[in-house]
């Protein structure tokens, strides 16, 4: 139990995708500019991320029997791809509203290099297959609360007064920044220690 | 070729296609299942709709402006393009009353290289607004075309090309009357005019009749023989330049035959003359 827990807690604050690995920038600025698409987008992202974790798993399994490892990448993305088609399958039909909001965003996960970067995490780390998918979904738990307090920042933003040389992304790339020192504070945390009740 | 090798291509085939294919049933069961009715005649409409999303309607492409029609937010005559929108109307169950009239875009301005003079020989960017800046531009005449060409440019359909002159000269057959190179022209040359009435002033200088000459050989001065000759009073001088109402023109030509400039052009249609003299 407590490495499960050490997995989620360590890529929510300490190894956050968005801060400290700087992967999925890319969502992260394009959908955070109101807190109902972000979070949105967060859910999406996070079925993604722990489907990919959990096929990849045994992709990778059957990449290693085949001794084909070279076809990683490729295989990865292929995978990605289906799930995120999938995915805006499902929210075309639940949700009109969010597929229209998340717009070209939501195709665009495929490209989101937080979605391969979290396979690729999970065979460099050597985790198996439960620990993938908690890390998947850990990983993902972490860049929906970024992209969140980003976008409740972003939506207050709105009514600061900007210097209008600083207005949009340019204030939004400062924020982020800050964002980023701030979860500095969490690198060096034992969580081993803290979990071993 | 060794064995290994010639294992880990067929591996690699084997299960990228074992792969792909079984990714392909998923997803196309999924589509099925997840299937989004959405209105039929969006997909009616827009088959109708030229396709080439040139944005003259206003909305980013034919699809845009299909789902707009069908939510009933413009009258299925919004595409500009179009030249028949009664299939269009069918589709909506409804009827085209009145079908307007199709129109062309015409550029006024008669002034190329041979007519018009030059103040300076540019050899900037090729660009309209970019030489329009430049002093405002080579021609000595503040209204006549720059001929670099932006309204070409933009056109998506091709139907303008630049002549030798260095004037624009549309395709009448082509031109669909979307409208753009109205907007890319940094002088506002060009007016969306009726397809059917090819009298036209093609000047649009408001300077007087003096100033103009020493400008252009084609320019219209404002002597208003135009405007005493026209049997429907079509034509009005205002600011020193004659302008044509295409409603009340019944191109009989008088106009044409008249103007000292040669600045008025149009084809003239000789049964209408008959007509009036009767």
């Amino acid at each position: 139990m407590a490495e499960y827990l050490v997995i989620i807690f360590g890529s929510i604050f300490i190894n956050n995708f968005i801060v400290s690995r700087f992967l999925g920038i890319c969502p992260f600025l394009g959908v955070s500019k109101q807190v109902e698409t972000a979070t949105g987008m967060g859910l999406a992202v996070t079925f993604v991320m722990g489907l990919a974790s959990a096929i990849t798993y045994w992709v990778q399994k059957l990449l290693v029997l085949l001794n084909i490892e070279v076809l990683q990448t490729i295989t990865f993305i292929l995978v990605i791809a289906v799930l995120v088609q999938f995915v805006e399958m499902v929210i075309k039909k639940s949700s009109p509203v969010l597929y229209k909001a998340l717009g070209i965003y939501l195709p665009l996960i495929t490209t989101n290099c937080a979605v391969l970067g979290v396979t690729l995490i999970n065979i460099n780390e050597g985790y198996n297959f439960l620990q993938s998918v908690v890390h998947g979904i850990g990983g993902a738990l972490g860049f929906t609360l970024l992209i969140i307090l980003f976008a409740g920042i972003r939506e207050r933003m709105v009514f600061a007064p900007v210097p209008r040389s600083m207005e949009g992304f340019p204030i939004a790339l400062i924020t982020a920044g800050l964002i980023s020192i701030a979860f500095l504070g969490f690198t060096g945390f034992k969580l081993n220690a803290l979990f071993n009740f | 070729m060794e064995a290994g090798s010639l294992n880990v291509i067929i591996n690699a085939i084997g299960l990228l296609a074992f792969l792909g294919i079984t990714f392909g049933i998923g997803l196309a069961v999924a589509s099925r299942k997840l299937a989004v009715k959405s209105d039929p005649r969006i997909d009616e409409i827009e088959e109708l709709l030229p396709g080439a999303n040139c944005g003259g309607c206003g909305y980013p492409g034919c699809r845009g402006l299909a789902e707009a029609i069908v939510s009933g937010k413009v009258p299925v005559t919004a595409c500009p393009v179009t030249k028949d929108h009664s299939p269009i109307a069918k589709v909506m169950g409804i009827e085209v009353t009145s079908s307007e009239e199709r129109k062309i875009a015409r550029v006024r301005c008669a002034g190329g290289n041979k007519e018009a003079v030059k103040r300076f020989i540019y050899l900037g960017v090729e660009d309209c607004s970019a030489a329009q800046n430049l002093a405002g531009g080579p021609k000595a005449c503040a209204f006549g075309c720059l001929g670099l060409g932006n309204c070409a440019k933009v056109c998506p359909f091709g139907a303008i090309t630049m002549s030798d002159n260095g004037l624009p000269v549309v395709d009448e057959e082509k031109c669909t009357g979307c409208g753009l190179c109205t907007k890319a022209c940094p002088r506002g040359l060009i007016t969306l005019w009726p397809a059917g009435k090819s009298v036209t002033v093609l000047c649009m200088n408001q300077n007087k009749g003096a100033e103009v000459r020493k400008v252009c050989k084609v320019g219209c001065i404002g002597c208003r023989l135009c405007e005493k000759q026209c049997p429907t009073g079509a034509i009005t001088v205002e600011n020193n330049l004659a302008r044509i109402n295409p409603e009340l023109c019944i191109e009989c030509g008088r106009c044409v035959e008249k103007c000292p400039m040669k600045t008025i052009k149009g084809e003239i249609k000789q049964e209408r003359e008959v007509i009036l003299k009767k």
